[in-house]
């Protein structure tokens, strides 16, 4: 039941940024804006999507931005937008715009607290599980095994699943999204800004340079995260309702392996435990679908 | 009870803290409790219930938070309020110099408490004075009146220069001591302070970013902007104070001297030890020493014209206070002693760290300091006095 969604390119996205070619966190960076529209203002800590944001005097957006501190986003758009509410601008959108580091790790604690508030926003995660910005370091997002700057022989614990968290905080919206499925994106982005409270989307963005990719891998890159299982794409509603969208297709988790230099060192023994661990997370979404009377228990796992 | 006219109330010094926050008219007051400061949010949250007070109260995760809701919220052109003490005023420390580089004129009050470690509760007024290179402007009070009147003044200055205003009173001698307190009409404070509404802010119609990455040399030039704005704020606060004195009939100046007339020496202090050398000031003049007081109230920008003006032509000056940087001392003492380097007929400069940690310090012991002072040569550090 995959809808068919025409990203409406409303030109809030401006050439000329700084990310490196064929940037994924780019791209997901466009959809996403572009879909809010130019009636929102957007929150952008530290991370490589503040040097996509632009460096002062220019901006590649035409939405005011202010450029916080890491750990601090969710504070910082829930103010805005209280601030928008007293004067009765509710009409505005605020939008956070944060890294994988600044979500899963030091922003944290104000994501949750905004999340207990049910803060008025949408938060986007821009997931290229790792700090880029500071030369491809481990985050809480780093996937088991891959190496890092600072997890040079492979990170030793598995990834955090953010968007489990955000829905046991039973939040209106969580979903994950990434640029290989843009019309997927851009209609949660869409769904997710017409709606109230708080409203989580992670977004899977392969980084050329954190990952080792080749400049034009990042849209295949992507695809393959899903269809391995690996990142599936999903909806929660107010915490219990998911709904996957696009699932494995059973394509082992070698071929999403093998194009990227973070998980070359990896031996058949290390791959085959990856795969179990995969298919194990994979049946266990598939089981919280299962488990919720009004959910598709099979979403699109195929389309 | 809405205050339309004029009110005598008996409060602690935190509860007209509140008081004067409702009577400002924020907006936005994201807050997270602390001891001495609790009652200040407290008290909001009652004025609220009982639909005195309109006003979003976010309550924050913590005071980190509270402090970037401020800042967005003042970016977004909203008047903002936030209270906090010790422990939560170090956690805002990297969001401080956030507010005073984005140049939102947030007033926010800070009960002074020790820091940790080890944990007390106790007046120690090192928590602010540690903040003082964040870009802040300091006042430090020594009553529930003049908490209520300086936060109501500081929203004025603040918005003025367009810069961060911390209100300092310390732990239990003033935030939770009863006074009798004059409560302001609504009315009159409206007139006093216009309400806040910045041309330039957070607006897609307006369409101006905040703290984008910049060189060296706009770097320079913002921090350079600040401080000519800091450069400002004596005047301006001499200034709301006196518009203040007109319209309420009580005014404090930014450096006060008290009984002065030809001092042998003045006991420089600030906060709730100036009102204990009040009477100690009393009692040395009854005895037939000639001292003085010499209150500072704005410590950031510290008012250095206005500092020599009050201690000119005083041979000795002591300093009596309650806070410690380790490898400088006294922070007062120190601050007082650049301010007058340099001064012709520079006065001989003593230093005490009597009251740290909360320790009382009476009447009495002040008297036998400052009495100790006038005997003695000082030294250039500052020494501990129990
Ligand atoms: C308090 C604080 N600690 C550390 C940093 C340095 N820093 C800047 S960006 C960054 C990593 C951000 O990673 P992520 O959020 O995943 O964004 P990405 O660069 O990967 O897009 C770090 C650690 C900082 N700006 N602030
Ligand atoms: S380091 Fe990665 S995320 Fe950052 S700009 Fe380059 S490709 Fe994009
Ligand atoms: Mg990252």
């Amino acid at each position: 039941m995959r809808a068919n969604y025409e990203i409406d390119e409303a030109g809030v996205f401006l050439s000329g940024h700084h990310a490196c070619a064929g940037c994924g966190e780019a791209l997901a960076v466009r959809y996403v804006i572009n879909t809010m529209g130019p009636r929102t203002i957007a929150v952008v800590p530290p991370s490589c999507i503040a040097i996509i944001a632009g460096l002062q005097p220019n901006s590649s957006m035409h939405v005011p931005i202010v450029h916080g501190t890491l750990e601090s986003s969710a504070a910082a758009a829930a103010g805005i937008k209280r601030a928008l509410v007293s004067q009765g601008k509710d009409d505005v959108n605020v939008l956070v715009m944060a890294g994988d580091g600044g979500t899963y790790d030091i922003g944290f604690q104000a994501l949750s607290g905004a999340a207990e508030r049910n803060e008025d926003m949408v938060y986007v995660c821009m997931d290229n599980e790792g700090y880029m910005n500071t030369g491809a370091q481990k985050s809480g997002s780093t996937p088991h095994l891959a190496s890092t700057a600072s997890t040079p022989g492979g990170k030793l614990t598995g990834k955090k699943n953010i968007a489990e968290i955000m829905a046991a905080h039973r939040i209106p919206y969580v979903a994950t999204a990434t640029v290989g499925y843009p019309d997927d994106l851009a209609r949660k982005v869409a769904k997710a800004r017409d709606m109230k409270g708080m409203r989580f989307i992670v977004v899977l963005t392969p980084c050329i340079d954190g990952w080792g990719l080749s400049e034009n891998a990042a849209v295949g890159v992507s695809r393959l995260a899903v269809e391995t299982g690996i990142f599936p794409l999903i909806e929660v509603e107010d915490g219990v309702r998911y709904t996957i969208n696009h699932g494995s297709r059973g394509v082992p988790v070698e071929r999403y392996f093998a194009g990227q230099k973070r998980f070359r060192h990896l031996g058949p023994e290390q791959i085959a435990q990856l795969q179990a661990e995969v298919d194990e997370g994979w049946s266990l979404l598939k089981s919280r679908v299962e488990c919720d009377p009004t959910g598709d228990p099979t979403g699109d796992p195929t389309g | 009870m809405t205050v339309t006219t004029e009110t005598r109330m008996l409060l602690t010094g935190n509860h007209a803290v509140a008081y004067a926050v409702m009577l400002a008219r924020p907006a936005v007051v994201p807050v997270y409790p602390i001891t001495p400061q609790t009652p200040i949010l407290e008290k909001i949250s009652d004025l609220q219930l009982a639909g005195e007070f309109e006003v979003d109260l976010m309550t924050a995760e913590s005071e980190h938070s509270a402090m970037t809701a401020c800042i967005t919220a003042s970016l977004t052109g909203a008047r903002v309020f936030t209270a906090t003490a010790s422990q939560g005023l170090l956690l805002m420390h990297e969001m401080l110099h956030f507010a005073s580089g984005a140049r939102t004129p947030i007033v926010m009050m800070n009960v002074n408490r020790t820091v940790s470690s080890p944990w007390g509760f106790w007046p120690d007024q090192t928590d602010s004075l540690s903040q003082r290179d964040t870009g802040w402007i300091q006042y430090y009070t020594e009553s529930a009146q003049e908490s209520l009147d300086t936060v109501i003044q500081a929203y004025r200055v603040a918005e003025q220069v367009m810069l961060p205003t911390m209100v300092v009173h310390e732990a239990f001698y003033i935030s939770h001591s009863l006074e009798p307190v004059i409560v302001p009409a609504q009315d009159a404070v409206d007139a006093y302070l216009p309400p806040f509404d910045p041309a330039i802010r957070l607006d897609p119609d307006i369409g101006r970013s905040w703290g984008n990455p910049v060189n060296q040399e706009l770097y320079f030039r913002f921090r350079e902007a600040v401080g000519g704005s800091m450069d400002t704020v004596p005047g301006l606060a001499v200034e709301a104070d006196a518009e203040y004195g007109r319209a309420f009939g009580r005014s404090y100046g930014i450096v006060e001297r008290y009984r002065m007339e030809e001092a042998e020496i003045a006991i420089v202090a600030f906060g709730a030890m100036a009102g204990t050398a009040r009477v100690a000031v009393d009692a040395l003049r009854a005895a037939g020493v000639a001292a003085g007081l010499v209150k500072v109230k704005l410590f950031r920008p510290f008012p250095i014209e206005a500092v020599r003006e009050a201690v000119t032509g005083v041979p000795k000056l002591v300093v009596i206070e309650r806070n410690f940087s380790p490898g400088a001392g006294g922070i007062l003492h120190q601050e007082l002693k650049a301010a007058l380097c340099g001064m012709v007929g520079l006065p001989k400069v003593h230093g005490y760290m009597a009251g740290v940690g909360g320790v009382n310090v009476s009447p009495k012991r002040i008297e036998e300091l400052t009495r100790e002072a006038l005997a003695t040569e000082p030294v250039p550090q500052s020494v501990w006095r129990r």
